[in-house]
């Protein structure tokens, strides 16, 4: 079960009102790479996954699901108060008119979430070396973000998502080491 | 008859990056309040009404935008 508290990871402002920035956002809440995938990819994989790391994938879903509510607080914030004059000139016309200003779970470009994006083969490096990929693929993702933001308040959040992304891909790399199980053992080859 | 558009005045904070909308609306449509229409009901005066509306029945005739723009006020 969850237990639920009313506040966000790190806080989330935004300065500059840009809603085309929600239009790139967006990919980090409902694309390939997004928060959305992450999260239910290990929640589902913890299950199969070994003792030793059924923890770590838990506690970095929960995680990616904090991730996704700052995602989606900064496209709302962006989005809340556009016009559709706005939404259509921030090239958010075509999810206006299926969406209003409603967030959806799908990409950039408006292709919806799939589960397609996830993967659980039950092989613990298979399922682990797809976990790395996946933090170091969203880490880009937030590269690319900053780089067509230029609302310092918003960098601000999404430099701390990004390092995130670091800390698990060096997490899920430690529990790979730990299933090679050769860790802390006296042993000559 | 009930009102065919209802208003409500989402939380703004002080730290939002757009102008606020202050007042924000939704389209509550006849047929949310009749189930089943009634037998009999009053019709427009004329076909030609009857063809620009969409419906033979006021009653049931809903406008689209807001003709009062109550949400863009205030």
């Amino acid at each position: 079960m969850f237990y639920y508290e009313k506040k966000l990871q790190y806080p989330v402002r935004v300065s500059q009102c840009n809603p085309m920035l929600a239009k790139f956002l967006v990919e980090q809440y409902g694309g390939a790479d997004g928060e959305l995938a992450a999260a239910l990819r290990y929640m589902n994989q913890r299950y199969t996954i070994p003792d030793k790391v059924i923890g770590l994938l838990n506690d970095i879903a929960m995680e990616e699901f904090s991730h996704l509510e700052m995602i989606a607080t900064m496209i709302y914030k962006l989005t809340k108060d556009a016009t559709p004059e706005m939404m259509k000139a921030a090239g958010l016309g075509d999810h206006y008119v299926a969406h209003d200003s409603a967030l959806f779970y799908n990409n950039a470009s408006g292709v919806p979430w799939t589960a397609s994006y996830i993967q659980a083969k039950g092989d613990p490096i298979a399922d682990l070396y797809e976990d790395i990929a996946a933090e170091e693929k969203a880490r880009a993702t937030y590269q690319w973000i900053i780089d067509m933001s230029d609302d310092p308040d918003l960098n601000d959040g999404l430099k701390f998502l990004r390092e995130r992304e670091v800390i698990h891909s060096l997490r899920f790399r430690e529990a790979v080491e730990i299933l090679k199980d050769d860790q802390g053992k006296k042993k000559i080859f | 008859m009930h009102s065919q558009f209802k208003y409500w005045k989402p939380y703004v904070s002080p730290y939002d990056p757009c102008k606020p909308i202050r007042v924000k609306s939704y389209s509550t449509p006849p047929q949310l309040y009749m189930n089943f229409q009634p037998p009999g009901l009053p019709q427009f005066q004329s076909p030609k009404q009857a063809l620009m509306h969409g419906t033979l029945w006021p009653q049931l005739y809903s406008p689209y935008p807001d003709p009062h723009k109550r949400g863009e006020k205030s």
